[in-house]
């Protein structure tokens, strides 16, 4: 491992539009995060937070700014080189789940496998490990459709660590479901940040879930306005 | 790569069956509609130029009265006679060889059979100038026809509707008031724009006129059939027997002709520019039927985009690259347009072939329509299969991944 931080970022910007209507989401962002954090991103609506995630997750370009993984200058990599990097480090968990519409469990946790081209049996046994391991072992070939808001989430989860990434992004991973389903989730996630190691990068705009994690971002107009260490250990308190 | 992008590609499509099932009818639709209607085209274009070469090529037919239609009139009009058929042969040069020709209407028997043939007197040059060919037996000779001997040759229709499938050679007719013995049986030519040509008995000009209409001069004959020189003019060879026939007819030139020249050539050329014609609208039918099958593929292509889009977003997410992605869609594409493409030929194929028997044309396989048809398909298929894929491939995955 390089001595590099995991993630660093210094005078990120990202402006959408040009001209009259560019608008500036982000206004020269500076943040670093080490190997098995939990960093929840905080904000109001439009404050950004999305925004500076997509640009962590490598799914969207920065304007200006530096942003190095793992020492790896990402603002230099082309669109190909981050697909790479999202397929053997990134894991991603979006507030709409993602998944393949009419395709079943399984598949959609083996998809990021079928592109590392891992054969078939081993994307077999890998896909059910990662079902079972986020509590779906009888949902194995149940589409997207006859699964509730929390059983998708599951199996998003389960397709986001199914390749054993570096670092989770998870953007309102709770933003759709209920509070029961909520806490499930969550402990979820700890467990990977805590068992696993895998660093997990949260967007959030619910303080309880905020909570879950170790150190907290918030953002406001395309700023960093705090960032805090929290105090207590990491626990599902939703 | 390309065997994950094929199985990945294989997967969507099942995955999809309406979608996929809608791509490969469009493609389908325009395959099958082109084939089958330039097939079918050249079949008829075919046949039209098999019935024509079978009435015999260079053929002329001068016969009285002045033309078709309400002129067509022979009454009243003098009849030819052999001496004018030797008199045309001898002063012209580009006539390769004529006949004198009477018909009549006859009944025929055999048994229990009778019916009414069209029973042709003529002399043996005139199976030549026809084109006839025997199935069976001979043709009757020069020495047949200065004896008068009763014999007869006669078309496939006469042989079905007397014999059946009994061999008529050697059996003797009564055709009027005469038992004449059948020697040839003509090979079949099939219907003609003329109607049915084997519903016919030959046999020589003075066997018909002494035996069976019963006049002893043999002068008056109801056409004479002419071949022309290959390669000569027509219109100069028409114009050279008017002459001479009008100063045979002591014609005043104040007088229209009381006779016509039937030139099988100039029909020739008639029927077959219309027949080009009528190949060359069904193309064009089948072209508009192909546009509409691709505006079809199209249709359901850039129906399925955001879909798609949003599909694209989440594979980019997870770390395939464009490039993967478009493979996928480019063989998904390919795949369905294939699948479209041999279908519709293979429905065309048994289509024309079935088409053909049913309208009695040729069924004439064409390998380069058929190329032309599913390369244009799939040409579709893949440019609007492929086209929204890369436009969505090439977007940031935030972008791709918002389309729902």
């Amino acid at each position: 491992m390089s001595e590099a931080p995991h993630i660093e970022l210094r005078g990120l910007t990202k402006t959408f539009g040009s001209g009259d209507a560019a608008f500036q989401a982000l206004k020269g962002i500076d943040l670093t995060i080490q190997r098995g954090e939990f960093v929840a991103i905080m904000g109001p609506s439009g404050s950004g937070k999305s925004t500076l995630m997509n640009q962590l997750g490598c799914l969207d370009t920065p304007t200006s700014g530096t942003y190095h993984y793992e020492g790896i200058a990402v603002e230099q990599l082309n669109a190909d080189q981050r697909s790479l990097l999202r397929r053997y480090a990134l894991g991603f968990i979006f507030q709409g789940f993602n998944l393949l519409a009419r395709t079943s469990a399984m598949e959609n946790v083996e998809l990021p496998l079928l592109y590392r081209g891992m054969s078939r049996q081993d994307r077999r046994v890998k896909a059910q490990a990662a079902l079972t391991s986020v509590g779906l072992p009888t949902k194995l070939t149940s589409t997207p459709g006859e699964l509730s808001g929390g059983q998708q989430q599951r199996v998003a989860i389960a397709r986001a660590i199914v390749s054993q990434p570096s670092t989770l992004f998870a953007d309102e991973p709770t933003g759709n479901l209920d509070s029961v389903t909520t806490h499930e989730i969550m402990e979820l996630l700890i467990r990977l940040n805590v068992d696993r190691g895998i660093t997990v990068l949260m967007v959030t705009h619910d303080d309880d879930v905020a909570a879950c994690a170790k150190r907290c971002v918030v953002i406001k107009d395309g700023l960093i306005e705090s960032d805090q260490v929290l105090k207590q250990q990491p626990s599902a308190t939703v | 790569m390309l065997w994950n992008a094929f199985a990945i590609a294989l997967r969507e499509i099942s995955r999809n069956m309406t979608r996929a099932f809608l791509t490969v009818l469009g493609i389908f639709i325009g395959v099958a509609s082109i084939i089958t209607m330039v097939t079918l085209g050249q079949g008829a274009t075919e046949a039209v130029k098999s019935q024509i070469s079978s009435l015999g090529s260079n053929l002329l037919t001068l016969r009285p009265g002045a033309g078709f239609g309400s002129r067509s009139s022979s009454a009243g009009v003098p009849h030819f006679t052999e001496k004018d058929a030797v008199a045309l042969g001898d002063q012209i040069a580009s006539i390769a060889a004529i006949a004198p020709v009477n018909t009549a209407a006859l009944s025929t028997i055999y048994g229990h059979n009778a019916r009414v043939s069209a029973v042709t007197g003529t002399t043996p040059i005139y199976f030549q100038i026809n084109q006839w060919s025997l199935a069976d037996g001979r043709f009757f000779t020069d020495l047949d026809l200065r004896s008068g001997s009763a014999v007869c040759v006669i078309g496939n229709t006469v042989r079905t509707e007397l014999f059946g499938t009994d061999d008529p050679i050697g059996a003797k007719i009564r055709i009027g008031r005469a038992s004449v013995e059948i020697i040839g049986l003509l090979a079949t030519k099939g219907q003609s724009g003329m109607g049915d040509q084997d519903d016919t008995i030959i046999m020589p000009l003075s066997s018909l006129q002494r035996r069976l209409i019963g006049k002893i001069s043999s002068n008056d004959i109801s056409q004479i059939s002419i071949s022309a020189i290959e390669g000569s003019n027509s219109i100069q060879l028409i114009a050279e027997i008017a002459e001479i026939m009008r100063a045979r007819r002591n014609l005043q030139s104040n007088q229209d002709n009381d006779f016509n020249v039937f030139d099988t050539r100039q029909i020739a050329e008639t029927l077959g520019s219309t027949t080009r014609l009528m190949t060359m609208l069904l193309t064009a039918v089948a072209a508009v039927s192909l546009l509409v099958g691709g505006i079809g593929i199209m249709n359901i292509m850039l129906v399925s985009v955001s879909e798609r889009t949003h599909e694209i977003g989440i594979r980019l997410a997870i770390g395939a690259t464009a490039r993967e992605v478009l493979l996928q869609f480019l063989v998904e594409a390919v795949t369905l347009s294939c699948i479209g493409g041999i279908v519709g030929i293979l429905l065309a194929l048994g289509l024309c072939f079935g088409l053909a028997q049913l309208i009695k044309i040729p069924f004439h396989f064409n390998p380069q329509i058929n190329v032309i048809a599913f390369l244009f398909s799939a040409a579709v298929g893949v440019l609007f299969g492929y086209t929204p894929a890369r436009r969505a491939a090439r977007l940031n995955p935030i972008d791709a991944l918002r389309h729902e």
